[in-house]
């Protein structure tokens, strides 16, 4: 064993000591993944209940307010200029213009910005949520093409724009590794990925390959990504004395509030983040250096800001998706069986950031294999840190995976769906743990039989519609289970019988609110006007980022939680003299607007009478979540089958995608309305990513050419067609209300499906995204 | 954005002595204007605002068309006169933009619309002869996939992006003109200019010329046309490829044909090798891709455009064909 695997081992070990011990210390109405959550059970309530956006009408009727529609008095506005070069120091800086010019009430610069911390970097401490972690116009350093060296704080936006274009800087200029081979040549080291370094060994899965009777072994690159969420970043941003107020877009409130008030020294009970709507997160949502500007120059004004960040200036300063390049090698028995596993490569990110895209994580559990080989290696660049975005490290790692499976299928004569199938794994093929709830050749069937798989014509290049080339492909979507430990929830119960739910946690558009509050009226036995989700506000309780898939579960955990401490009370204060009398909590459960025996609806109390019978105006719990045992006993993951049919011009290359369908195993399906959203949106970015989403990062200076939506292409209405999705709607019993996250697995496997279809269409193999029309004339 | 004035021009005659003052721009749909100048890349002192001026087309006797300046981009694509004897300008139209900006976009803001090359827009963080004369052009070494392949120059690779014109250009279109020194025509042809050492020079107009219209002369009977637009996705972008083309062709021979290509040069491309070696000539696949062959010898690709060439080859030849009715 290496160096590495055995510090793995070791904290394997370590963590599994804790898991036992928690495991003792668990509550006993839910020991994580050991009884089922109840909730299961409920067949024809609210769960699965197709039911519109609560947040619908106020968004078309344009009255949910985003971050920078909080006007408040006294209020200036900011512009940010952005640096033109990646690396060295201002030369000169010239703002007398832009603090002479008309609204113009601060121009802050390093030289008058008041002395902050550096932000505390994403995932490295629990609620650590910066972006990066360079100093923030502390001095006159630049570390990359786009970082911020001036605020301008004006009466009107305009103003602020304009007098932002009269500061007059010079740099002197530094050597800066902008380029991948320049990267390269300063060396490498494994990516270190929550604490564990993104390297995987199984046996001798170079020996196996060479040994392999069929193998494939091929490099497949990526570009990289930015951000471009429907609402750009914005903040409105007050002090009042010490206390912080930000109303923020924020996929991450408790996690931003502490990390602010690690920026400006604060008690963490000094700020309050808050973020009833975000205009889409995707992993962008969280803390970057507008904040800390806006905050800063707030303080020094003395006046509230709000900082909108232009498209351009989301470009600029907050981080995307990194390029990788990487290589993936499977060796197989004439039979199809998998024998060697190899995934390896390179990615870029900076000294400044931990976020190396792990796209050996689908490749951790998709297949099962005798010998694995995962590595990823990271260079750096001087550049914008680099960070999450939709499955990070899956939307990638799958479409070389997949890509390397169909190309195998192809030597082998094998249909691409049954060799998957003949690969499926029996457990967890690296960790040796069972699987929760894996339904995933169900899933493969199902959509084969939806899209009509059986007409594909394996010869690819066969099938024509006059100018157009047609081809089928597929591809396996996977994204893991997460639960992140910190969840906590409020209840409130009022003597009317009515219920408020709060968790800080988040609603980006996904429909989290309308979901949590059918599972939380389902739990209650209540109707979904008798309860109201509260959310988006770093003083609720929980710490619970709305990233990894993972919201659903931690709310759901959470609420699980204080509805056990909510049962205790009631059961308490309902006394001796109520039908539930001597009934433990376990025994009893939330019906018709009350507390019921389980199996016995008759023996019931509504909450009405519990309440005036005790006197009592409300009833106030709050709990925690227990700990994600779960993810220690079971491998947990989402599971899909993807399938596209592409049209390829045979005269010019254009790909269009005719049809597409998303066969989905992510556990019981809470809302089918909103989860068809989540897969479709999965699903278009995923086209976006196979045929033209691509940063234009000038090697020369490292400079982002194309910071605008007309030139950094997403998918418009026409490149996509109507896409098809159904799901198992399988429980997982180890998870609550059975239910997996489903926001990010629509975007995993896209990619290689898109691949795999034109291939199948053309002929030609294309391994370097985005598929554009030069690569297959 | 620099402060500036802004006076809406009453009539033509207004909006020229208006303009006249140096530092005076004309608005149109301001669909490119205005964000030039968000990005401080056009910085002028007064907006002469001339969307009010004439939208009219006009259908003349000699069946020639005259289409004020201020039409809007979609009133024209949708003008049945247009839809029935120019298809070639409403499919060029159409596949240009968003609904949204062709009902803001007219037809002299089109015309005289900037490139889109990436360098051109970084005001701040890149080099552009055409925006700062002698400056250097960061477009020759750098991404230039959506750059020319014919017609440009040492100093400036950059495209004119607009649909539209590459079909007045086949066409033949007339241009009016109206400025301080009086009223010209001008060939649709003739308004832009090649960069060679003058990038910065875009067309053939004086200080303050006014567009007030331009003119479709009547395509001979028998003639047809389209347009055809190869881009990165299905709308909503430049192309990398255009070509519009008109043709006569009478029992395999070809009687007149107009040619034109867009995105592949720093103006609308009027393609006269290829119509000098077509005319008169067979109206055949292999005539087609020959004339093709012929117009793009000079190309002169770059670092991420050379597939244009091929590319520009086969639309010609397809477009042709479909045409002509026959087959590749
Ligand atoms: C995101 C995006 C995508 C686009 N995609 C395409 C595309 O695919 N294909 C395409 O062809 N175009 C495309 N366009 C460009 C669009 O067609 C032009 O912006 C539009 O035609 C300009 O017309 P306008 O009236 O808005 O011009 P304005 O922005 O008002 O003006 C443009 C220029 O013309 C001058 N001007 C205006 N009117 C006159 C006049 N009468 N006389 C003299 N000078 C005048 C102005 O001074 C200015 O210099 C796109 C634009 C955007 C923003």
């Amino acid at each position: 064993m290496s160096i590495l695997d055995n510090a793995k081992a070791a904290a394997q070990g370590a963590a599994q000591a804790v898991m036992k011990k928690a495991v003792e210390l668990a509550p006993d109405a839910w020991v994580p993944g050991g009884k089922p959550d109840p909730l299961i059970r409920s067949k024809h309530g609210l769960i699965g209940a197709p039911i519109s956006r609560i947040d619908g009408p106020l968004k078309v009727q344009g009255r949910a307010k985003f971050a920078a529609e909080f006007p408040l008095d006294g209020m200036v506005y900011a512009a940010v200029a952005f640096s033109t070069v990646p690396k060295g120091r201002i030369a000169t800086l010239d703002t007398g213009a832009a603090e002479a010019a008309a609204g113009v009430v601060l121009v802050m610069t390093h030289r008058n910005a008041p002395r902050m911390n550096n932000m505390p970097l994403f995932m490295t401490a629990e609620k650590a949520a910066g972006g990066d972690n360079l100093p923030i116009l502390q001095d006159d350093r630049i570390h990359w093409n786009g970082q911020p060296i001036a605020v301008v704080l004006a009466e009107s936006q305009e103003q602020a724009d304009h007098a932002k274009s009269l500061i007059g800087v010079t740099y002197a200029q530094e050597p800066a590794v902008t380029t991948l081979a320049g990267a390269r040549a300063q060396g490498a080291d494994i990516g270190m990925f929550q604490g564990q370094p993104l390297k995987t060994t199984v046996g001798d899965a170079e020996a196996a390959l060479a040994a392999a009777p069929v193998a494939i072994d091929a490099t497949y690159t990526t570009p990289r990504h930015n951000h471009n969420a429907i609402e750009p970043h914005a903040a409105t941003i007050a002090w009042h004395g010490d206390e912080l107020i930000v109303q923020d877009a924020a996929q991450a409130v408790s996690h931003m509030a502490w990390s602010l008030a690690s920026v400006f020294g604060l008690d963490e009970r000094q700020v309050r983040v808050t973020s009833p709507y975000v205009g889409g997160g995707f992993g962008a949502k969280t803390l970057w250096q507008h904040q800390v500007l806006g905050a800063a120059a707030a303080r020094l004004a003395g006046r509230p800001v709000r900082i909108a960040l232009s498209r351009e200036g989301v470009f600029r300063i907050v981080g995307g998706r990194t390029l990788t390049e990487q290589r993936v090698a499977i060796g197989a028995e004439a039979d199809g069986r998998f024998t060697s596993i190899i995934h390896t490569g390179t990615i870029v990110m900076t000294r400044h950031n931990a976020m190396p895209e792990p796209f050996i994580l689908p490749t951790r559990g998709a297949y099962a294999a005798d010998s694995f080989k995962l590595e990823v290696e990271a260079v750096y660049m001087d550049m914008l840190a680099n960070t999450f975005m939709r499955a990070p490290g899956e939307a990638v790692g799958t479409f070389a995976l997949e890509c390397a499976v169909d190309e195998l299928a192809a030597r082998l004569g094998m249909d691409p769906i049954e060799l998957r199938i003949r690969n499926e794994p029996a457990k967890d093929p690296i960790e040796g743990l069972p699987f929760s709830s894996r339904h995933i050749v169900e899933a493969w069937r199902a959509g084969a039989a939806r899209f009509g798989w059986a007409r594909r014509n394996p010869a690819p290049g066969a099938v024509r519609d006059g100018a157009w080339r047609v081809g089928m492909g597929c591809a396996t979507a996977t994204y893991p289970y997460y639960r992140m430990p910190g969840g906590a929830a409020r209840m409130k119960l009022t003597k009317d019988g009515s219920v408020r739910v709060e968790v800080a946690a988040h609603e980006m558009g996904m429909g989290t609110a309308t979901a949590q509050t059918q599972v939380a009226a389902e739990r209650l036995g209540l109707s979904m006007a008798q309860v109201s989700f509260g959310y988006g506000d770093s003083i609720m309780p929980g710490v619970v980022l709305a990233g990894g898939s993972q919201q659903t579960a931690s709310i759901g955990a959470s609420v699980m939680a204080a509805h056990h401490a909510l049962t205790v009370e009631l059961l308490k204060l309902a006394g001796n003299d109520s039908p539930l009398a001597g009934l433990g909590a376990d025994e009893v459960e939330g019906l018709d607007g009350g507390l019921a025996k389980r199996g016995e609806p008759d023996r019931h109390e509504s909450y009405v009478s519990i309440l005036a019978r005790a006197r009592r105006d409300a009833l106030v719990v709050e709990a925690a979540a227990p700990p994600p045992l779960e993810t220690q006993h079971w491998s947990m993951h989402s599971h899909g089958a993807m399938f596209c049919e592409a049209r390829v011009n045979a005269m010019t290359g254009e790909t269009r995608i005719s049809r597409f369908l998303g066969s989905f195993d992510c556990g019981r399906i809470l809302n089918p309305k909103t989860a068809a959203s989540q897969f479709r949106g999965g699903i278009i970015m995923g086209l976006g990513l196979a045929l033209m989403e691509e940063t234009q990062f000038d090697e020369r200076k490292g400079r982002v050419m194309n910071p605008s939506l007309a030139e950094y292409h997403i998918p418009v209405h026409m490149d996509v067609p109507e896409i098809d999705v159904i799901w198992t709607d399988i429980p997982d019993p180890h998870a609550p209300m059975g239910a997996h996250g489903i926001g990010e697995i629509g975007i995993t496997g896209t990619g290689a499906a898109v691949a795999n279809a034109v291939f199948n269409a053309t002929g030609k193999r294309v391994r370097d995204l985005p598929l554009t029309l030069d690569k297959l004339m | 954005m620099t402060p500036f004035s802004y006076t809406r021009a009453g009539d033509a005659a207004d909006a020229v002595r208006l303009g006249a003052f140096g530092g005076a721009k004309y608005l149109g749909g301001g669909t490119n204007l205005v964000d030039l100048l968000r990005e401080t890349i056009e910085r002028p002192s007064a907006l002469v605002d001339v969307a009010g001026l004439p939208a009219t087309i006009e259908e003349r006797e000699d069946g020639s068309l005259l289409i004020g300046a201020a039409t809007r981009n979609a009133a024209l694509a949708e003008h049945r006169a247009v839809r029935s004897h120019y298809p070639v300008l409403a499919r060029a139209i159409l596949a240009g933009a968003s609904a949204q900006i062709r009902n803001m976009a007219t037809v002299g803001g089109n015309i005289l619309q900037r490139t889109r090359c990436a360098y051109f827009y970084d005001d701040e963080g890149s080099r552009c002869n055409k925006r700062s004369p002698g400056q250097g052009c960061d477009a020759l070494d750098g991404f230039n996939r959506i750059h020319a392949i014919l017609g440009a120059s040492a100093d400036c690779v950059a495209t004119h992006p607009s649909d539209m014109c590459v079909a007045l250009a086949a066409l033949d279109a007339t241009v009016h003109l109206q400025g301080p020194a009086g009223t010209r025509r001008l060939k649709l042809t003739g308004l832009h200019r090649l960069p060679g050492t003058r990038p910065d020079l875009e067309t053939a107009l004086e200080p303050g010329e006014l567009i007030t219209a331009v003119e479709l002369p009547a395509l001979p009977a028998g003639a047809r046309s389209t347009y055809r637009k190869v881009r990165d996705r299905a709308s909503y972008a430049f192309a990398l490829v255009s070509v519009a083309a008109v043709l006569e062709a009478d029992s395999g021979t070809v009687r007149e044909v107009r040619l034109a290509l867009g995105g592949v040069a720093p103006k609308p491309w009027r393609a006269r090798k290829a119509e000098d070696a077509l005319r008169g000539g067979p109206a055949t696949v292999q005539a087609f891709r020959a004339a093709a062959e012929s117009e793009l010898a000079d190309a002169a690709p770059l670092r991420d455009n050379g597939f244009k060439v091929e590319l520009a080859k086969r639309t010609i030849t397809a477009v042709l064909g479909d045409l002509a009715g026959v087959a590749a």
